[in-house]
Formats: structure tokens, sequence, C-alpha cells
């Protein structure tokens, strides 16, 4: 097993006929992710990279069976794109989508509690590389070649920091079950906390690498969830220790504003919670590498 | 005192009432204050900003409740809907790095070092300050050029690293996902042509299509540093900068 997708995971991509959904379409079904359609209003009966394209989700979803979308769509449109996900009973939605007005993301999160916790579609972005099982599918925009098949499960706010994990991991052998971008904006899907669950239950993941940065209060929430409820030894890394307070650093949610939101408090709190954490990035690989040594 | 707000009804008046309560303020006063907040609430929404602020608010001696000051911050994100905020920008309270920045679609915050950063993500570019200060260097700048970093895109950013006179070192650190290495490699020798760069380059590529990369910029005939790994580049770039300033420039060449 892995999280969130699998091989068979039928997806659709929302806003398929853009230049960058084109591209990473044909790349996501090069790399054997089930990709069955697309959406875009308006341009239904289309076809794009030999998929067929409809007006609505509700229609890619009766048509195609699909269960998970990958959403490209602009940010002014962005947010309704998702909510038009959950409300065609996908189950699990990307949303790759950078510069999403956080206010729009806060009606996306109220309006998805309209539904049952256990019939909920899950959430992970927006402002995020997307999500990989490797070996098995790819939804997002991630360089499928840098990722091993493995039993590490990766999970990060950083698109290219995840990368460079993954990278590092390859460099010493080891693979990943799933690696999650939770993404870079201060209002989104799904938080660490949520992510960490799902390894936490995921036989294939044995080792859970973490990957922060300064700015809001997620990876304390999840210090305290890994305190209390994982069981799998957790290497974690924060980006920002040179970075100044009070200012944005590039991602929307990446700024010190409030008391325990600098990369060294947090590093501090996550120590403290019994999590490894890599002094640098540079050695995230050497890092995990070691505790999966240790835990066998 | 904290009070939460339901985002599908907005802020109601009993919420209001209890601040009004809390602060201690003259019961005859509430339906007052209530209005106060209730304005506070709406300027909050209505104009997509992420901080409203009163301070000092103040009871005048005829029963009136006051602002005598605010501050308000607005989501970048959500300026394309509200034209008339944008036009407030005052660019003389700007560092003239970071308006540039602004102006050109580049995520830029100015630091005080002399190693110049260009990266890709957010992330990345705080993780590469990070690996500079630890490598024994100062970073100038934290710099993302985004996603689907064009070659253009990449001179752009050349260009506004080296518009820092304090810059004595640039070290771009590319993980391409979105973007190729090949045209981010392209970009790096265009830049290198059309702009004038007279301090070391290393540059750090990883990713799609690493190799078409390193070939473009083996190919160029320009002095260009290279590094395979994040702490290799972040050490070159110290090294280099180190000897560049002691007047030793044989980093300069090709490795």
């Amino acid at each position: 097993m892995s999280i969130l997708i699998d091989r068979n995971t039928p997806v659709i991509v929302q806003g398929i006929t853009g230049k960058m959904a084109r591209f990473h379409t044909a790349d996501m079904v090069k790399y054997g992710t089930n990709v069955v359609g697309g959406v875009v209003p308006g341009k239904g009966g289309m076809e794009v990279e030999g998929l067929p394209v409809f007006d609505t989700v509700a229609e890619a979803v009766e048509k195609t069976g699909a269960e998970a979308s990958l959403v490209f769509v602009p940010p002014p449109f962005a947010a309704d794109s998702i909510m038009e996900a959950a409300d065609a009973g996908i189950k699990y939605c990307v949303c790759i989508t950078d510069g999403i007005p956080a206010q729009d993301m806060i009606q996306v999160k109220r309006y998805m509690y309209r539904y049952p916790k256990e019939k909920r579609m899950v959430l992970t972005g927006p402002n995020c590389a997307g999500t990989i099982s490797p070996g098995k599918a790819l939804l997002g925009i991630m360089p499928g070649h840098i990722y091993l098949q493995g039993n590490v499960g990766i999970v990060g706010r950083s698109g290219t920091l995840g990368y460079e994990a993954a990278a590092q991991l390859k460099a010493h052998g080891i693979g990943v079950s799933t690696s999650v971008g939770i993404g870079g904006d201060p209002i989104n899907g799904s938080s660490f906390k949520d992510i960490l669950q799902r390894f936490e239950e995921d036989d294939d993941t044995h080792v859970i690498c973490m990957i922060g940065e300064i700015g809001g209060p997620q990876e304390a929430e999840a210090a305290a969830y890994i305190k209390d409820h994982v069981k799998k030894p957790v290497v974690a890394y924060v980006a920002g220790l040179t970075a100044p307070k009070g200012r944005t650093m590039g991602h929307a949610g990446a700024i010190i504003s409030a008391f325990g939101e600098s990369a060294s408090e947090k590093v501090e709190i996550l120590s403290a919670a019994g999590v490894t954490v890599a002094p640098n990035p540079a050695v995230i690989g050497d890092t995990i590498a070691k505790v999966m040594k240790e835990a066998a | 005192m904290r009070s939460t707000v339901e985002p599908a009804v907005g802020l109601q008046d009993f919420q209001c009432r209890q601040i009004a309560f809390k602060l201690g303020i003259d019961p005859a006063l509430t339906q007052s204050m209530v209005r106060t907040l209730q304005g506070c609430y709406r300027a909050f929404r209505e104009h997509d900003a992420t901080m409203v602020e009163i301070n000092p608010l103040v009871v005048t001696g005829d029963s009136r409740i006051l602002a005598l000051d605010a501050k308000m911050t607005f989501d970048d994100n959500a300026l394309f809907r509200h034209p008339h905020i944008s036009e407030l920008r005052d660019k003389s309270q700007e560092d003239p790095r970071e308006s540039r920045a602004a102006d050109r679609g580049l995520s830029y915050v100015g630091l005080e070092g002399n190693i110049g950063c260009i990266v890709n993500g957010a992330g990345l570019a705080m993780a590469t300050m990070d690996t500079i200060k630890l490598a024994g260097g100062e970073p100038a700048n934290f710099l993302d050029i985004g996603g689907g970093a064009t070659p253009e895109r990449v001179a752009k950013a050349f260009r506004l690293v080296m518009s820092d006179d304090n810059v004595q070192a640039v070290l771009v650190n590319i993980f391409a996902g979105i973007n190729r290495c090949d045209w981010v490699a392209e970009g790096v020798v265009q830049a290198l042509r059309e702009v004038q760069v007279n301090v070391p380059v290393i540059v750090r590529l990883a990713g799609t299509n690493v190799e078409e990369g390193q070939k473009i910029l083996a190919k160029s005939g320009l002095p260009i540093i290279r590094a395979t790994t994040l702490m290799e580049a972040a050490e070159r770039s110290v090294q280099a900068w180190q000897s560049d300033s002691i007047g030793e420039p044989k980093l300069r060449a090709v490795k």
C-alpha cells in the first residue's frame, strides 16, 4: 500500500487545456498514472493528449469513474474548481495553483464541512507540487525519476525542497512510499498532522520525513500529534534559519509573525517531541539513513 | 481575548458585545462598540485584508468611540480584485531591490550578506540560504524564480541580483520539476552573455533533463563553477567569494 493514490486510482485534470496542464498530463500518463480525462468548462467534447475533456467534474466522474483530481486552474477560479470537485464526489484532490486568495481558501474549507468526515474529499495543496507513490502513480508536477520506490513517507510544504530530500534518499538507495506536498499557503487542505496520521497507518511506510519551514502553527501541531500518536520514527528539517522576521519568504505562508513560528523554535518543539531533526538541508538523506539503520 | 469568527455567517453581534463587556467599556457604549468591531470585520472581509489593527482606540470625553490610528495588511494574492489597494503602493517606502523584483514578478527579499541566490521554490531558496550560512558565508538575498522559469526569467533574476552592490558571488540552485534544467541552463548562459556579471557564478542543477543542462553550461565556454549537491554548491560559493575577494580569481575557471 501507499497513501492517497496508487496504480489504479482514476485521475482527471481540471484545467487540462492549459500549457502547463498539458505538459504534466503527458508526463503523468508516461509515469503510469491512470489519467482518464480532463475538465474545462465550455470545452467538453475536445480531446487533450488523447483524453476526453468534459464541461463539468460531475460529468467527468459519471463517464470515467474518476476518483482523484488535479487542479491546474488559474488563481481567481481555482477555489471554485476545488469545490466543484468536492461536490462531484471526487475522493482526493491535489491543487497545484499558486496565488489563491486566502479568503477563497477559507470558503473552500468551510464548504467541505458540508460533507460528513467519511465522505469528505481530501484536499492537498494549494501551491504544492503534488503527490507521488513512486512506481505506482504521480499526481502532480514533480520529476518522477528522482524517487525510488520504498518505505519512507515524505510530507512537506515546499515542492523543490521535497525533491531535494527524495534525491538525497535516492543517492543512499533509499526509496519512498508516498511523497505528499501540502503546499506553501497559510490555509491549506491537509496539514502535516493529517498526513502523518495516514503514514502512521500505512504498512508500507516505516519512517516519516517531514519538511517544514518558518511561519504558521502546523509544525507545532504536528509535534504534539507525533508525541502522543506516532510510533514510527520521524525525521524533520525546518527551512528558514536565516530568514528575517516579519517578511514573506516566497510562500504566502512562510512568514514569522508569532511566537513559535521561527525555524529555531520549530526545531526545538519538534526535538522535544522526539523527532530527529536534520541540522541542515544537505544531510536530510544522511539523517534518514542513520535513523533507518538504528530502527533495523 | 480571542473570539473565533465562523466564516459562513461572519462576525456576530453577540461576539462584539462579549468583547465590549470584557474590555470594560461603559455599557451605554456597547452598541457603538459593536458597530466599530463590525466595521473592522467588514473592512477585513471586503478588502481581502490579512490584518486590521486599531491602536489606539479611545473613548472620548463626550462618549464616542474613536480609532485614532489603524494599520491594515492585505493579501497579495487577492490584489487582482482590489486595484484601488494596489494603487496605494508607495515605492519610496520599499527596498529598491524589492520594488524592482516585484515589478518583474519575482519573489525577492533583500538581506545583508554578499552571496547572491537564484533558486526555484521558496523552501529550497530558504534551505539554500541556510546552507550558505552553514558553509561560512552570508546570503545577500532570498529569490524564488518560481516554477516554469524561462530563460528570460533567469536573465531577469541575474540583473536583479547583480543590481545589489554587495553581491560578490552568485549561486544558482535549480531543482527542476515544472521547469527543465536545459531551459535553466540556457537562461544562465543567455544572462551571462547579456548581463555584466563580474563575480564568480556557481551553478547547481538537478532534476529533469539535468544532463542536457550540464552540457549547455559546459559548451558555453563561460567561466561557470558547477556543483552537483547542495552542500558542494554552498561550499564552492563561499570558496569562490573568499578567493575572489582576496584577488585570486582562479576558481572562476570552468571545472
